[in-house]
C-alpha cells in the first residue's frame, strides 16, 4: 500500500508521464479510502488548468 | 510608453480600432504584462524590454484584431514566446549544480506528513468546491501570483518552463542539465507549495489578505 506522501509524488509525476498500470491501481486503492489525497489529485488538475489560463494572458479575468 | 503609436490612418479602420489606442487600456495592459514578465524573468529591465517589444508588435498589427480581447490574447502569446527564448538562453548558462543546491535544502514537507507518510490531521487537503469559478475572479489571480512569487527561484523557473511554456520534461532536463528524477522532485515541491499556498490564502480564507 502507498502512503499519502507517495501518492502525492505519483500525482505530481502523472503530469509528466503516463503512470504504469500498477501505479494507477495502487493510486486508486489509496484514494478510495483517503479523501485528503483525493482532494489533492483534484488540486493538481486544477493547478495545471489555472497555469494554462494564466499563460493565455488571463483572459478570464475580466479582460473582455 | 515612449514609442510612437501609428495613428489609425485609414478611415475604415479608425473607428473600429480606436479603443485599442486608448491610454488607460494600454497602460493597464502594459502593467499586467510587466508583472507577468517580471515574475518569469526576475529582471526588471529584461521584462520591460520584452513587454515593450510585444506591445509595439501588437500595435503595428492593430488592424488585424477584432477588439481588445483578441489583442490581449495575441500580445500575451508574443510575450510568452519572448520569455521562453530568454529563459532557454539563460538556463543554458546556469550551472546545474547551483540549480539543485538551492533545492537540496531540507524540504521534505515533514510538517505535512506524519512518520508513516500519512497526512497530519490538520494538513489534510480540503475540498475546494468548484475552483473553476475562481478563474474568473481578479482577486484570485492576485493570490495566484503571490503564491507563484513565493516559490524559490529555481523551483519557480523550472515549474514555469513546464507549466507555462509547456516544454516537456526531456526538453527541460536537456536544457537545464538535470536528471528526470531531479526535475520530478523540483516540480513536486513547486506544486506542493503552490497548492498549500492557494489553499491557505484563497480556498480556506476566501478573499482575506494574508
Amino acid at each position: 500500500m502507498l502512503n499519502c506522501r507517495e501518492v502525492t509524488r505519483l500525482y505530481s509525476e502523472s503530469q509528466e508521464r503516463e503512470l504504469t498500470v500498477k501505479e494507477r491501481l495502487l493510486l486508486r486503492m489509496h484514494i478510495a479510502m483517503c479523501s485528503g489525497c483525493r482532494n489533492f489529485g483534484e488540486h493538481m488538475k486544477f493547478l495545471r488548468e489555472a497555469m494554462r489560463a494564466y499563460a493565455k494572458g488571463r483572459d478570464n479575468t475580466g479582460g473582455k | 510608453m515612449t514609442q510612437q503609436v501609428p495613428a489609425a490612418d485609414t478611415p475604415s479602420g479608425a473607428s473600429k480600432h480606436v479603443g485599442l489606442y486608448d491610454d488607460d487600456f494600454l497602460e493597464a495592459l502594459r502593467r499586467q504584462m510587466l508583472r507577468f514578465a517580471t515574475l518569469q524573468l526576475s529582471d526588471a529591465h529584461l521584462a520591460e524590454d520584452a513587454v515593450q517589444e510585444a506591445l509595439i508588435g501588437a500595435l503595428r498589427n492593430a488592424r488585424s484584431f477584432s477588439g481588445r480581447a483578441a489583442l490581449k490574447t495575441w500580445v500575451f502569446a508574443i510575450l510568452k514566446n519572448k520569455i521562453a527564448d530568454i529563459l532557454r538562453q539563460r538556463l543554458r548558462v546556469v550551472d546545474a549544480s547551483s540549480l539543485l543546491r538551492e533545492d537540496d535544502e531540507d524540504e521534505d514537507f515533514s510538517v505535512l506528513f506524519n512518520r508513516r507518510g500519512f497526512w497530519q490531521a490538520d494538513e489534510h487537503p480540503a475540498t475546494w468546491g468548484n475552483p473553476h469559478e475562481s478563474l474568473r475572479e481578479s482577486q484570485f489571480w492576485r493570490v495566484f501570483e503571490t503564491c507563484l512569487e513565493g516559490l524559490p527561484g529555481n523551483q519557480a523557473r523550472v515549474f514555469m518552463m513546464r507549466e507555462f511554456i509547456e516544454l516537456d520534461s526531456s526538453e527541460i532536463c536537456a536544457s537545464v542539465g538535470i536528471t528526470t528524477s531531479n526535475l520530478n522532485v523540483m516540480l513536486y515541491r513547486a506544486r506542493m507549495r503552490l497548492r498549500e499556498c492557494l489553499e491557505n490564502r484563497w480556498f480556506a480564507n476566501g478573499e482575506q489578505a494574508c
